[in-house]
């Protein structure tokens, strides 16, 4: 398609400014098994927002997530991820994260022998790196994360442990939400963040992630339940199904899906299907 | 995919200490019979009783058959033609560095091992091998005035005959193994160290051997003794040139600690380990044994093998002394067609024997890699107790990782733990590293280097820092 429209165009960089993420007709599929798990994923996320994507399992939520952080296991097959005005679909998963993009993993892995502190500033070196910012030597690196442990709550003693290794559900997800905290990235992409949490745990992390959001960044929640959106208040709700977005709304779609259920627009995802 | 991509690229990695040199050699048949061992002996100007040592080990190797039973398959080597001394021209004795080949010397500083003791690491003296002959050994004078010996065995024999006539073969005898008494027959140079009683050896102490002839084996012999109340540090290195043949390098190293006493024996392997498709490579076949022959004494082995086609080695230690106490600490990576089966044996005979095992395994491209390990608890050792630990780590689809523990105990006090893991490098561990923005080859090698750390710790400093670059080069990329 070709637009030689300037106003379209004058639209376009304006909206370079804001869009943080915009995915057009994404299809993928994992690789080399021809099964097409997004099935044309529109989505447009700006600075400052919070978008929250809710789905019955296996509708394509964390799928997506990966898929935008650039996971080898998937292919895209068709459309586009356009991360601050660029495509990316052509950068490794360490290029996306140097650009800004972070995921907080569903099931966090674990690096035995290696310690957080070890791994976080790697990472914030090497990301700090390829932007053009100052590295942290070892002992400025711990004033800076110590600082952050008090966001999500977290004992100094677990710097020196093993990344995940040995951790309760509920620790590796707060490691991931303090992992977020030492990165500030732009793009935070955070998947199933409250499974495994209990209600203190669900809402230190939840603060945690509210004082990290402000104007310059963007927060796309993957969550199961409605649970979640009672500690961080989403601008826009979307329901993945079958690998679409089937509906979009405001904060209130979610109650409205509390109530129904899921099955209230699968029956609508079908009929959506036939029509086409 | 990505992943296999990565695995190409690591395995592509160059070997950097491919390099030949170019010396002149002394003329010396191919082949092995009575002769040629008694040509050797000749050769190194040897008292009769070494000669004598060295028939005795010819003729029972001659009765003894090549052993099969490891998880390797290989062409043998090919005893008829090889070459068994090789020495480069103008040597053998020397006592200054000026009179070092100045090919070898800059041979030694390619490998960063530089013979000038100004420019050397601090604290370490090094005796550098150079195929079948001791070239140099650094800070002699120093290490003398502690009273420490430390020189090549060719000088030992010469110089300190009842030393080694009292130890040589005490620990691994020349009938242990058919490349042990093959090695007894032919050895050609390798370290002697002998650190008196109530003395700590004032610095580390390492050897460097380089196979650089083709055509010729490496039968290198080394023998530590810590008299009572002593200690010593040592660390052996090793690079050969790439060839497309197979070079054997088949040692034969002995260790033996008195009351009170403690060698720490640390090796990094980084022979030729050959091509994609399996060519050329050092066979790494070796005997590694020590004796705790004293009470509380202490023998530890690390080794970080890395390199050779086919390695065979299982550093050991007998434990006689009461509250004597054996450790092993490995990390064996392989790579390529690589083949490595290698473990220890530790045999617990006094009481109140204290024994630990730790070796991790990695194994990449179409490797295959075993830990081979024995623990035997004597009818006489009470309160023996040992704890082993074997932990495999795949990465790719095409390598294979095999544990075969042996427990035997005669003894009903005796404690024996054993604990193993398998693990893979999987794709979702690269990519949760990746997703943090550590590529793909840094990930691979912060996950390596953890799974590892409690046997790199044991190093010895001052190699530590090479060792965690050996990896890094080793495991480039080495991803599943």
């Amino acid at each position: 398609m070709r637009h030689t429209n300037k106003s379209f165009l004058k639209q376009k960089l304006n909206q370079k400014e804001t869009i943080v993420l915009e995915l057009k007709n994404l299809h993928a599929e994992v690789e080399g098994e021809g099964i097409e798990i997004l099935k044309g994923v529109n989505l447009k996320v700006n600075k400052g927002e919070i978008h929250a994507i809710m789905g019955p399992n296996g509708s394509g939520k964390s799928t997506l997530a990966k898929v935008v952080a650039g996971h080898p296991e998937y292919e895209v097959t068709g459309g586009d991820i356009i991360y601050n005005g660029e495509s990316i679909l052509e950068m490794d998963p360490d290029e996306r994260a140097h650009a800004g993009v972070f995921l907080a993993f569903q099931y966090p892995v674990e690096v035995p022998g290696v310690t957080n502190t070890t791994l976080l500033r790697e990472s914030y070196n090497t990301i700090a790196a390829s932007r053009g910012r100052e590295e942290l030597d070892p002992l400025e690196f711990d004033d800076y994360i110590r600082e952050k442990l008090d966001l999500v709550e977290m004992n100094p003693d677990f710097l020196e442990r093993s990344v995940n290794a040995g951790f309760s559900g509920g620790e590796k997800k707060r490691n991931e939400i303090f992992q977020m905290a030492v990165l500030q990235p732009t793009l935070s992409l955070l998947d199933e963040t409250d499974s495994g949490l209990d209600i203190d745990a669900l809402r230190v992390v939840s603060d945690g992630i509210n004082k990290l959001h402000g104007e310059e960044d963007a927060i796309v929640l993957i969550t199961h339940y409605q649970r979640l959106l009672n500690y961080i208040i989403p601008d826009f709700v979307h329901v993945m199904i079958g690998g679409k977005i089937v509906k979009s709304g405001g904060k209130e779609l979610a109650f409205e899906l509390e109530e129904k259920g899921y099955d209230w627009l699968e029956s609508l995802a079908k009929v959506n299907g036939e029509a086409k | 995919m990505s992943e296999t991509k990565a695995l190409e690229t690591m395995i592509g990695e160059e070997y950097k200490y491919g390099f030949t040199t170019d010396v002149e050699y002394e003329d010396f048949p191919k082949g092995i019979n009575e002769d040629v061992v008694r040509l050797i002996s000749e050769k190194k100007d040897e008292p009769e009783w070494m000669t004598e040592f060295r028939l005795k080990a010819y003729r029972a190797w001659t009765e003894m058959e090549e052993p099969t039973w490891f998880n390797a398959t290989y062409e043998k080597p090919k005893f008829d033609t090889l070459q068994y001394y090789s020495a480069p021209k103008n040597k053998p004795k020397l006592n200054s560095l000026d009179e070092v080949d100045p090919n070898i010397r800059e041979t030694y500083e390619k490998l960063g091992i530089p013979l000038e003791e100004q420019k050397m690491l601090s604290g370490v003296a090094v005796d550098a091998v150079f195929d079948s002959v001791s070239i140099f050994t650094t800070f002699k004078e120093k290490l003398a005035e502690a009273g420490v010996i430390f020189c090549s065995i060719s000088e030992a024999v010469k110089d300190h005959p009842e030393l080694v006539k009292k130890y040589m073969g005490s620990v691994v005898p020349v009938r242990d193994n058919f490349y042990a008494a093959l090695n007894s027959a032919v050895f050609s140079d390798g370290s002697f160290c002998y650190v008196p009683k109530d003395t700590i050896c004032p610095m580390e102490l390492s050897t460097y051997f380089r196979i650089n002839n083709m055509n010729s084996g490496q039968f290198e012999r080394t023998l530590i003794i810590a008299e009572e109340n002593s200690h010593v540090s040592y660390l052996e290195g090793c690079t050969a040139p790439m060839y497309d043949e197979h070079q054997l390098h088949a040692a034969v190293v002995e260790l033996i600690a008195l009351d009170n006493a403690e060698i720490k024996y640390s090796t990094i392997q980084n022979w030729y380990s050959g091509d994609e498709e399996g060519r050329g490579g050092i066979y790494n076949f070796v005997t590694k044994r020590g004796a705790c022959r004293g009470k509380n004494s202490k023998i530890s082995w690390t080794q970080l093998e890395t390199g050779s086609a086919v390695t065979l080695k299982y550093p050991s230690v007998i434990l006689q002394g009461d509250n004597s106490v054996g450790e092993f600490f490995s990390v064996a990576v392989t790579n390529k067609r690589q083949q490595a089966d290698t473990g220890t044996k530790m045999i617990h005979i006094g009481k109140n024997t204290k024994s630990t095992i730790i070796s991790k395994g990695i194994s990449a491209g179409r490797s295959d890699n075993s830990y081979r390990g024995q623990v035997k608890i004597s009818k006489k050792a009470d309160n023996a107790r040992n704890y082993s630990q074997c932990d495999s780590m795949l990465i790719g689809q095409t390598c294979g990782a095999h544990t075969f523990p042996y427990i035997e105990s005669a003894n009903p006090t005796g404690k024996i733990e054993h604990e193993a893991t398998t693990s893979r490098v999987g794709e979702d561990q690269i990519f949760y590293l990746q997703q943090r923005g550590i590529s793909e080859d840094d990930a691979i090698s912060l996950i390596v280097n953890g799974f590892c750390k409690e046997v790199l710790k044991e190093l010895p400093m001052e190699f530590a820092v090479e060792a965690n670059k050996l990896l890094g080069i080793k495991l480039e990329g080495s991803v599943g």
